[in-house]
């Protein structure tokens, strides 16, 4: 199992003065696998993201990019490695083939080849008609999908996204996850990507959820939905303390306060819901049943959102 | 053959960061404005007015001011705009740009001279432009005066890029950046002979200025317009010193770039 894994973290720390910001992650991405690292503001994922693509170096413990040390060997790691970062790392007064080209010599490109991968990336990034525009003048979700052309341009076995999705549109996101998609099923790419946005995280094949520095949980999307029993409840109420200890003793069911709602996780979560009625009565402001989702299984595991700045805590 | 590959990698990543550097600058007109603008309007302004005052206080007295302040003013547009041109390592940062680059696998050394090259060109080529008019403030002229000088300016360009480039990376906003030029370039560029002569300065300024490496910059160029009587009535330091602490200081600024460089730190990520 581990031969085959390209991306190896273990034990990994790192902390800014006494705030510790990674303390002792492991995980491993094997080839081919898209992975998500899952976890609010705060939760180290950033400094993972950093360490990664070899812009600082760890302090503690091991990582390895396709065998490659981090720690020994940054240079090597920058050739296996294509990095999107969360700002495109694009200059905006250049136009968008000027852009492609300046990145392609700094990894050694040139020539024919340079110009056959930059017009390859644009068509892929269904942007082959904007090549002579300025980035400054393109779209945010236009200017992440130049990005993602660029961090492809030297075909890297290793492609590393910092929250690609974060502060795009639902459609420019979209388009951003077309693009990504096609790039995998062109070539056998291991992608490792950042996020806290739910439908980002339930596209990946797994997913390691990150909290305060320490990895809480791993697994596919649904293989972690299933860590909980049946259905969430949740239930908006003006008294929220009072009504948790009244379902807790009437109805036997477990009531955890989260923000100002009362989340609950029961089995035929359907049949609980007309009991909970009656008992609130008039104090019930909402209740509503849903399927888990990512977000919920955060919750089981952490007390708190995914949407939460942690590092304030 | 591995050699010869990595060569033509590391050169191929300079001069595209270079190139860059050009086309930003055609695509900011207000840039040249900044750079080439001010000092002359500085030379003109301050040569005409300090002029009278300077030369009743003892100055070479055969020369017009406007023509002492001359050098010194080419001196001025090169440390302009090496202020203007490693400004451009905080956007770069801050946009992203720079993120990119430190990914991927060229050495850090073609990263900061791929900038140096691309700041000096700018500074030498504004300061070039304020060169050929060295004949109007009454200046000999020759091919070979023109050209040494540019040669002189070069290295002093070199050095002055690099000491900017160095003190950018370490910043994450451009107001610390000009508050930290402004304390140390003006200061350096006033001791540095471009304004006054040594010669009428209290003993212990003389000392000041005789540290300061930009003095050398400034002699060299005085060296390469005047005509060596001339020269040898100022009493400026020889061509060989002045030339070795010019080549020197970019030597020492270039070093402590590409340290800088390599030891980034974390916190300027965050």
């Amino acid at each position: 199992m581990s031969g085959d894994s390209v991306i190896e973290v273990r034990d990994l720390t790192y902390r800014y003065g006494e705030r510790p910001a990674l303390a002792g992650v492991s995980f491993e991405v094997r080839g081919g696998e898209r992975v998500g690292l899952l976890g609010p503001n705060g939760s180290g994922k950033s400094t993972l993201f950093r360490i990664l693509s070899t812009l600082i170096q760890p302090q503690g413990g091991q990582a390895s990019v396709a065998g490659v040390s981090v720690r020994e060997r940054p240079a090597d790691v920058r050739r296996k490695l294509g990095v999107v970062f969360q700002s495109p790392a694009l200059d905006r007064q250049l136009t968008v083939r000027e852009n492609l080209r300046h990145h392609g010599h700094l990894f050694g490109l040139r020539g024919a080849l340079l110009d056959a991968r930059i017009e390859e990336g644009l068509h892929r990034a269904g942007l082959a008609d904007r090549a002579a525009d300025r980035v400054g003048a393109l779209s945010g979700g236009q200017q992440r999908r130049v990005d993602l052309a660029r961090a492809m341009l030297h075909e890297p076995p290793v492609l590393l996204l910092d929250e690609p999705g974060t502060g795009l549109d639902p459609v420019a996101r979209r388009g951003l996850g077309d693009q990504l998609r096609a790039i995998q099923s062109q070539r056998a790419v291991t992608i490792l990507l950042t996020t806290h946005i739910l439908d980002e995280a339930e596209r990946c094949d797994r997913l390691v959820l990150l909290d305060r520095g320490c990895v809480i949980d791993a697994g596919t999307p649904e293989a972690l939905k299933r860590e909980i029993a049946g259905d969430c409840i949740v239930v908006r109420t003006a008294d929220p303390d009072s009504a948790a200890r009244e379902i807790g003793e009437r109805l036997g069911l477990t009531a955890t306060p989260v923000d100002e709602t009362l989340r609950i996780e029961a089995p035929r979560g359907h049949e609980w819901i007309g009991r909970i009625i009656e008992l609130l009565g008039p104090r019930l402001e909402s209740v509503t049943v849903s399927r888990p989702t990512l977000e919920d299984v955060f919750i089981h595991r952490t007390g708190h959102r995914l949407a939460a700045e942690v590092g304030a805590a | 053959m591995t050699v010869e590959r990595v060569d033509t990698r590391v050169w191929l990543a300079t001069t595209s960061l270079w190139r860059r550097e050009m086309v930003r600058f055609v695509r900011q007109r207000s840039r040249i404005v900044g750079a080439l603008a001010t000092p002359m309007v500085f030379w003109l302004l301050l040569g005409s007015g300090l002029g009278r005052s300077f030369q009743a206080a003892g100055g070479p007295a055969s020369h017009g001011y406007l023509e002492y302040f001359f050098p010194g003013t080419l001196v001025m547009i090169l440390l302009f705009s090496a202020i203007f041109s490693t400004i451009s390592v905080i956007e770069d940062r801050r946009e992203g740009f720079l993120q990119g680059v430190l990914v991927a696998p060229v050495p850090r050394a073609a990263i900061v001279l791929g900038n140096v090259l691309g700041g000096t060109t700018l500074a030498v080529g504004q300061a070039g432009i304020l060169l050929l008019f060295a004949p109007l403030v009454g200046f000999e002229w020759s091919f070979g005066r023109f050209f040494a000088s540019i040669g002189v300016l070069v290295l002093c360009g070199l050095g002055l890029t690099s000491l900017g480039f160095a003190v950018a990376w370490r910043l994450t906003s451009t107001q610390g950046f000009h508050a930290i030029m402004n304390l140390v370039l003006v200061p350096m560029w006033m001791l540095s002979g471009a304004v006054f002569p040594p010669t009428g300065a209290p003993g212990w300024l003389r000392w000041v200025m005789a540290a300061n490496p930009l003095s050398y910059g400034v002699v060299a160029v005085r060296r390469c317009l005047y005509p060596a009587e001339a020269v040898a009535a100022m009493g400026l330091a020889s061509w060989p010193v002045a030339l070795a602490v010019v080549v020197g200081f970019f030597g020492v600024m270039f070093v402590w770039c590409v340290r800088t460089v390599v030891v980034d730190d974390a916190a300027r990520w965050s």
